[in-house]
């Protein structure tokens, strides 16, 4: 009758737990009883698009969406959105979010001593193109300190926001930036056990994408979920 | 070899200002068909403590019980105007609010029908990665039936169903995350 493709378990370790008690907001917000497993459906392989809406070409750019220029070190950063199985993912919706070059958030729950910044909201999005790229111009964030434990700061990150072709595949994550110092020390960056998969999460320094005298290029590539390659048959 | 799905972090407290552009009160404008509803509830932790920065996203079929995506191959129109998708936040107060139709069933595992439910992704500050739940419509009968539902202990399905409350065409579901009424989440995965 119908016949769905689930979609492929994820790799042991690579996705973080909901429990992580050093990150202590997870203590009482994550489900203490076990999750329930379920069959993939008609309503988890199927999901919202995006195509149709406008996102102009100005939302990927970070420093020009208000009238002067944002204060700190401008950046690239692009690459590419793909599934496990290697297949490129055009039209995907990207939304970004992250702190201005001092550490600072422009929303009013930011309570940080850090400038605002007039010139930098720090919202951005983009749709992929037909081979799945997409591109931001940006500010390079800045680390801010956080409540989590005694003299807590977090790495600089940019939050990421993807929906990919179907309910199953959506991901938010976080892009870092290489050689950072807190990445160590950091329980949100640590949550996830497998080294490699956390590694993954820091972008890639890249001359190719520098623009000379500009801004330098970091590369981050997002893999969502793929599907096994036979349908299950449900009967 | 071929890659592996990156991985999952939060959405920290600051989401609203990446995502707030795509914030509805409403899934639906007049011309779509289909019974109106008006779903609110609350969002509470484990100290039992409204969550003030909590964002739900809303995935639905149409009240034909049809998918506005491709991968849906039923013989029936996909609803112009419909999209199916609907972006939560709660406020202050840990409360959500929304106005959507009721969906129509949809296929399910084994050619069994699914009754009306609607898919739900959870994100919040704390969570490393969102939780994945349903809410399915009170009184239907159809309910007694549902494959997914019937794969959950007798006990904890109530948590997944709204409760008709006044004025008629309000429903509550609430989102419990800990305790004896805790919520239950699906395991998809991510």
């Amino acid at each position: 009758m119908n016949s769905i493709a689930a979609y492929r378990p994820i790799g042991v370790g690579t996705q973080p737990n909901h429990l992580h008690p050093p990150y202590v907001s997870s203590i009482k917000r994550s489900p203490t009883k076990p999750l329930i497993q379920i069959p993939y459906t008609l309503s988890e392989v199927t999901g919202p698009s995006f195509e149709s809406r406008l996102v102009s070409p100005a939302a990927s750019d970070l420093t020009h969406q208000q009238h002067g220029d944002p204060l700190g070190e401008r950046i690239i950063v692009s690459g590419r959105v793909l599934d496990e199985d290697d297949r490129l993912l055009s039209n995907t919706l990207i939304e970004i979010w992250q702190a201005n070059a001092a550490g600072r958030y422009a929303h009013e729950w930011d309570q940080h001593d850090a400038p605002l910044d007039p010139n930098f909201t720090g919202c951005g999005r983009a749709i992929t193109d037909s081979e799945g790229r997409y591109r931001f111009v940006t500010i390079r964030p800045g680390e801010y300190p956080w409540r989590n434990h005694y003299n807590a700061w977090r790495p600089a990150h940019i939050h990421f926001s993807l929906f990919g072709p179907a309910f199953a595949t959506r991901l938010v994550t976080q892009m870092y930036f290489p050689g950072d110092p807190l990445l160590p020390v950091d329980p949100v960056f640590q949550c996830t056990a497998d080294e490699k998969a956390r590694n993954r999460l820091i972008s890639v320094f890249d001359l190719e994408t520098t623009m000379p005298m500009h801004a330098l290029g970091y590369r981050f590539d997002i893999v969502l979920r793929g599907r096994d390659a036979t349908p299950m048959e449900d009967k | 070899m071929s890659p592996q799905a990156t991985t999952s972090q939060t959405v920290g407290p600051f989401f609203k200002l990446g995502l707030s552009w795509l914030y509805c009160e409403s899934m639906v404008s007049d011309e779509v068909a289909g019974e109106r509803v008006t779903i609110h509830g609350r969002v509470v932790d484990g100290d039992g403590v409204p969550v003030p920065d909590a964002l739900l996203e809303v995935w639905q079929a149409s009240s034909l019980g049809k998918y506005a995506h491709p991968d849906d191959t039923q013989d029936k129109p996909v609803e112009a105007g419909f999209p199916g998708y609907g972006r939560i936040p709660t406020d202050e107060h840990g409360v959500f609010r929304f106005v959507t139709i009721k969906p129509g069933p949809v296929p399910g595992p084994e050619g069994k029908e699914q009754a009306p439910h609607l898919v739900i992704s959870v994100f919040m500050r704390g969570l490393l990665r969102r939780l994945v739940t349903r809410m399915y419509f009170p009184n239907d009968a159809r309910n007694g039936a549902d494959p997914i539902l019937n794969l959950i202990e007798p006990a904890r399905r109530s948590t997944l169903i709204a409760a008709a409350v006044e004025p008629p065409g309000s429903l509550e579901w609430n989102v419990i995350l800990q305790g004896a009424d805790e919520t239950v989440f699906f395991d998809l995965g991510l």
